[in-house]
């Protein structure tokens, strides 16, 4: 009974039934949804922006914000893929994820400079830098579409887990790359559950000088946060390349809003403190089911922004209206307590 | 041989920029003992303890700890090792995680420990708050607790470490009366277990309640030490302020039987019932009673921030609906808020702008433009009139003392002529002189034909400057007392007592 | 004598006062004198000086949008998105009123009523953001990023993913007129919105009411602020700062689409934030602003001096310069700090943690 009520209470449930809900709507109107290939399909699809919503989720947590991942994916996916396919690299896959993990420890310490360091407003500092990384990817580097990849790259983007049939004879494969996804999302547990530095996240998100007071070390969990963040998303660079074989150095852009909104969607508290994994990716998957399904709804591909957007806000607003009740069912005056 | 002092501060100097925040002050705490540190604010008093527990470094000076000269090695980590604790004001905790968490990270960190052990986490939680019975929900989060829990949730963390000395810095500021009481019993209690204390505070009776030694700082200079049982309170104020007051009893001057604003019937369900009061021209009339007995959410209703659910209120004998500040405004009622720092102020904005804010329709034209000499002119008049010390009416608010910041705000009230003003415990963290100027001040505006309502639980004050005290308990209005007639223990005990049908 | 010094006290006075001013003073004039040495005859060519005033306006007028939602501590992200839907908005009932042959007199009509029209939808768009913020609490970064999302989507639906263009001549023709002879329209409409916004700011109540729930919104409500109609004033008046620039791009282009302009979004905070508008809330001056939308524009023609320097490096000198405007802001505040410790006597001195 408690447990039930415990429940009830969480955001993750509400979005969980949003999404059967949804579901159920979408295979009235096409008698498609519940099928193995667009199951496939969808989880293809989460793969990228799921592996983006994690890193994203741990900074959210801590107070802070990003926007500069699409723009460093692209940098490091284009770096790693032009200069592998200049020595004619034959060899195995892992070589490119350290590659590109390590060009996201850079970049990711560079946003880590300007916020943990230097605290700079994340959303500003971070706007900045994604100006940077696009910049030396489209001026410096003069970067264009390549569409031939290191043949372990692209071995790797085409092996799947398992193929999918339907009825009809359709197939969808399940790319091995949803092991990735599986991997960080386990790390990231691992992380924020059983480790102080993972504690330490929420807690400067929650009240940052007392976990100074309580010994956190604040600066050094931020720095690693946004490192680790910048790891994920140079080897998410890396494999969104592998999937589509081939690399375009702008069609990630603008991902930064779906995934921050799906974060918030998913019941993370955007100033910080508060959320679970759970939620981020029951988010990802509600607005990634959405996008995938207004096609099978009929719906033209023009429409898809607006849903997009429109799904954002009332999304954060029912979020945020839901934190305000809250916080006056707590406190019935206007007046101080957990000041 | 046993050491009697378990820290023993003396000739401590440190300058902050240029400006002596501390000129050789000492400080000796016996083990065991419950210790007083009182002084004004900006006498030095959180400088000194922030020294011992190793966040400033000292200019000159020595510290010892159980006798042991640590002036060398002192840090926060330091301090815990030797068993000193301190609590601060807003007592460092995590709102959004487990009590759990908010007790175990602490050691944890100590031991630098890199994993968790939730097993482990409440094992600690457990036992840190079976040292002071606290009786919690190890799982709910800190941020949904009451205030006096959060303090417990300090309190024991404080404990896990074997601590030694615990240093509470103004640890009543947010309690009510009762929770003092509790807090008051477990100060004992800790002592009880051989546990000094050192208790940071500027409120006499506090003072007088608990310790047992007392040492009092003035402008960073020792003024004052001895046992408390020597001390007095005329004594005591004249050592925090280095002047003698009177307290004189408010007395209404004018006199003016139609009441400026009835309060009928008025109702707001959760927070407050049935509530039915007038107030006069030229009278002060307070308003006591526990921390969420209703009287914060009966004063945001006549101020427009919170809709009651039945009843009436008038101004002038006709019936007003406050739906809004500004209506409240427009109705010519005033209210100096309890929070001044968060609710009352604007820290970084200019004093002027401070003051002439909420008067600002008034110096404007109709299409909103500001006519900068009527708001020069003002700016000046309130200045004088509240005696406020101002350097330069454009530097920030911030650069004030509490006092002058409280003057600042009442100012704002003022300005826009009202004929009602409500105060939301006037004084709260405002020093002793201050608060006398502040009760003075108050006194001649009632004089001068304003309608006040003081809404406090500082029973001397009610007591000392109101025409009219009415009680408030659960909600409800249980009574009015005639203020040159009731003593503080019995208002007191008419405050707290339990009513029979809760 | 008397007057000299009085006249050096007040240059000193007013550099202390308004020291952020004073530097960008600086930074423009070294900028204009250093294109102009580097190539002067391309630079202070009348063609390049025309370029660029017809082209700040665009921007000018969105950073002054967001620089009124960053004053309350808010941000605007959706500027770009609001001009590009008004000027689709204006450009469909171009296309769709003006019928063939039509005289110069209807056209005009149609001309005032799509223009009045793209102002009203851009001031509701602005509306409805303020909403988003002062009535359903959604933090301002994330309703603005939504909206921004939101109004492209109307602009693509409209369009179906092209650009309307074939718009009657007229528009373009009307759109720059010289004021006066000699001030093109688009300059005089953005020197006009600079004055008219340091009016509202100095010297009305909205201005004070701005900056006051900028610095402390709790204490602005219990001062009889009303917070609300505060806060969408501010997203409105923003929203229709960008639909005026949206009717300027549309005179620029001769065309409309939901996707032009999309770097706009950053050049406008790095404008807003150059121009010494604290990202918190609460401080920043018009005239701050407006003197980095010329350095801005200044910088952007001088890197046209150089045909090889790709369009892309803009994004990367862009970033850069934000960050660096950031991180000298950071250094500037730390000795101030240092500075102000000293003539403060309260009872907690600024002194960094040992720890």
């Amino acid at each position: 009974m408690n447990k039930i009520k415990k429940l009830t209470h969480q955001t993750e449930f509400y979005i969980f039934l949003v999404i059967i809900v949804l579901a159920l709507i979408i295979q009235a109107r096409s008698d498609q949804f519940f099928t193995g290939n667009n199951l496939v399909d969808l989880a293809n699809a989460l793969i990228v922006p799921a592996l983006f919503s994690i890193g994203t989720f741990m900074i959210i947590v801590s107070g802070g914000i990003d926007v500069s991942f699409p723009a460093l994916a692209a940098l490091a996916s284009y770096i790693v893929t032009v200069v592998l396919n200049g020595m004619n690299y034959t060899g195995p896959i892992i070589v490119p994820f350290i590659f590109a993990g390590a060009i996201g420890l850079a970049c990711g310490a560079f946003n880590g400079l300007f916020i943990a360091k230097m605290r700079l407003p994340a959303l500003i500092a971070t706007l900045g830098t994604q100006s940077v990384f696009r910049g030396i990817l489209q001026g410096a580097l003069n970067a264009q579409q390549i569409n031939t990849l290191p043949p372990s790259m692209k071995e790797f983007g085409q092996s799947s887990l398992f193929v999918s049939q339907n009825a009809d004879g359709v197939t969808s494969m399940m790319p091995t790359a949803f092991l990735a996804l599986v991997v960080v999302v386990v790390i990231a547990f691992i992380i924020l559950r059983y480790t102080m530095l993972g504690r330490g996240i929420y807690a400067i998100g929650g009240d940052e000088s007392s976990a100074n007071r309580a010994g956190f070390k604040v600066v050094k969990t931020k720095f690693f946060v946004y490192c680790f963040a910048g790891v994920i998303a140079g080897i998410t660079g890396i494999i969104r390349a592998c999937m589509m074989n081939m690399v375009h150095p702008t069609n990630m852009f603008g991902m930064e809003m779906t995934v921050i909104a799906a974060i918030v969607l998913g019941g993370t508290s955007i100033t910080g403190g508060t959320g679970t994994l759970t939620g981020t990716i029951l988010g990802i998957f509600l607005l990634t089911m959405v996008q995938n399904s207004l096609i099978m709804l009929g719906v033209p591909a023009y429409w898809q922004d607006f849903m997009t957007g429109l799904l954002i806000i009332i999304g954060t607003a029912v979020s945020s209206v839901q934190i305000l009740r809250s916080q006056k069912q707590r406190k019935p005056s206007l007046s101080k307590a957990g000041s | 041989m046993q050491e009697e002092y378990i820290l023993k501060a003396t000739d401590i100097i440190k300058s902050f920029a240029g400006v002596k925040a501390l000129q050789g002050v000492n400080l000796e705490i016996k083990k065991g003992e419950i210790h007083c540190l009182a002084g004004e604010n900006g006498c030095g008093k959180s400088t000194l303890i922030k020294i011992i527990s190793g966040v400033y470094s000292l200019d000159s000076g020595k510290v010892e700890f159980n006798g042991v000269d640590q002036t060398h090695q002192l840090s926060p980590i330091n301090a815990i090792m030797n068993g000193i604790q301190v609590i601060y004001q807003d007592f460092s905790i995590f709102p959004n995680l487990s009590v759990m968490e908010n007790l175990a990270y602490n050691s944890e960190l100590m031991q630098k420990r890199k994993f968790v052990n939730w097993k482990r986490f409440r094992a600690i939680a457990e036992e840190a708050v079976s040292k002071i019975n606290f009786n919690v929900d190890l799982e709910a989060k800190v941020g949904t607790l009451p205030v006096a829990d959060k303090q417990l949730v300090a309190i024991s963390r404080a404990l896990i470490n074997n601590a030694k000395l615990i240093i509470m810095d103004e640890p009543t500021t947010a309690l009510t009366k009762k929770e003092v009481e509790a807090l008051f019993r477990i100060i004992k209690d800790l002592q009880s277990q051989g546990i000094a204390i050192l208790f940071v505070s500027h409120k006499l009776d506090e003072v007088f309640e608990i310790s047992e030694r007392f040492t009092i700082l003035r402008n960073g200079q020792n003024v004052k030490d001895g046992d408390t049982s020597e001390l007095d309170s005329d004594k005591f104020t004249y050592y925090m302020t280095g002047r003698h007051f009177e307290n004189k009893h408010f007395t209404a001057e004018v006199k003016d039987e139609k009441p400026v604003l009835e309060v009928r019937n008025l109702s707001c369900e959760g927070d407050y019932q049935d509530v039915t009061f007038d107030l006069r021209k030229g009278e002060i009339l307070g308003i006591t009673g526990l921390l969420g007995s209703g009287r914060t959410e009966l004063a945001l209703s006549l101020f427009g921030l919170k809709k009651p659910t039945s009843g009436k209120i008038l101004m002038d004998g006709k019936e007003v609906k406050l739906t809004s500040v500004q209506e409240a405004m427009k109705n010519k009622i005033g209210y100096v808020p309890e929070d001044r720092l968060t609710e009352g102020l604007f820290l970084d904005q200019s004093i002027g702008r401070n003051i002439v804010i909420s008067e600002l329709k008034d110096l404007s034209s109709r299409i909103g433009m500001i006519d900068q000499e009527k708001r020069q002119s003002e700016v000046g008049r309130w200045v004088d009139e509240l005696k406020i010390k101002v350097a330069d009416p454009d530097l920030p608010a911030s650069t004030l003392s509490g006092g002058n910041q409280q003057r600042i705000v009442l100012a704002k009230w003022l300005a826009t002529n009202p004929k009602v003003l409500i105060l939301n415990g006037p004084t709260v963290g405002v020093d002793i002189g201050s608060k006398h100027d502040m009760h003075a001040i108050l006194h001649e505006l009632a004089n001068s034909g304003l309608g006040i309502i003081i809404i406090s639980d500082d029973l001397p004050e009610v007591i000392t400057n109101c025409s009219r005290v009415l009680i408030m308990r659960g909600g409800k209005i249980t009574g009015e007392v005639d203020p040159l007639q009731v003593t503080e223990a019995d208002l007191a005990k008419q405050v707290t007592d339990v009513a029979v049908n809760g | 004598m008397k007057n000299d010094a009085t006249f050096s006290m007040r240059i000193k006075n007013w550099y202390g006062h308004d020291k952020n001013f004073a530097r960008l003073l600086i930074i423009f004039i070294l900028v204009v004198v250093a294109f102009s040495i580097i190539n002067p005859s391309k630079f202070l060519s009348v063609a390049n000086f025309q370029s660029m005033v017809y082209q700040f306006p665009e921007f000018g007028l969105m950073s002054l949008g967001v620089m009124l939602t960053m004053l309350l501590g808010g941000i605007d992200l959706s500027v770009v998105g609001m001009a590009n839907l008004t000027a689709i908005t204006a450009a469909s009932t171009l296309v769709a009123f003006v019928p063939e042959g039509a005289s110069d007199g209807q056209t005009m009509m149609v001309i005032v009523f799509a223009v009045a029209l793209g102002i009203i939808v851009g001031s509701a768009a602005g509306f409805l953001n303020g909403n988003l913020v002062s009535r359903l609490h959604i933090p301002p970064i994330l309703a603005t990023l939504g909206s921004q999302q939101l109004f492209t989507g109307i602009g693509l639906i409209i369009t179906q993913g092209s650009s309307i263009s074939r718009l009657p001549a007229m528009y373009a023709e009307t759109g720059k007129t010289l004021v006066a002879g000699f001030i093109p329209l688009a300059l005089f409409i953005f020197i006009g919105a600079v004055i008219v916004l340091s009016i509202i700011l100095n010297k009305t109540t909205f201005g004070t009411s701005l900056y006051m729930m900028g610095s402390n919104p709790v204490a602005s409500k219990f001062s009889g602020l009303n917070n609300t109609a505060v806060t969408n004033k501010a997203y409105m008046l923003s929203g229709t700062l960008s639909a005026i620039a949206g009717l300027i791009m549309l005179v620029n282009y001769n065309s409309a689409k939901p996707d032009y302009g999309s770097a706009y979004t950053l050049q406008c905070i790095l404008i807003v934030v150059l121009g010494g508008v604290n990202p918190n809330g609460g401080f920043g001056k018009v005239g701050g602003v407006a003197l980095a939308i010329l350095i801005l524009q200044v910088l952007s023609s001088g890197l046209n001096l150089f045909p090889t320097i790709s369009n892309f490096y803009r994004q990367l000198i862009w970033g850069g310069v934000l960050l660096a405007v950031l991180t000298l802001n950071y250094f500037t505040e730390l000795r101030e700090k240092k500075r102000i410790s000293t003539s403060y006597k309260d009872d907690k001195p600024k002194e960094t943690a040992k720890a």
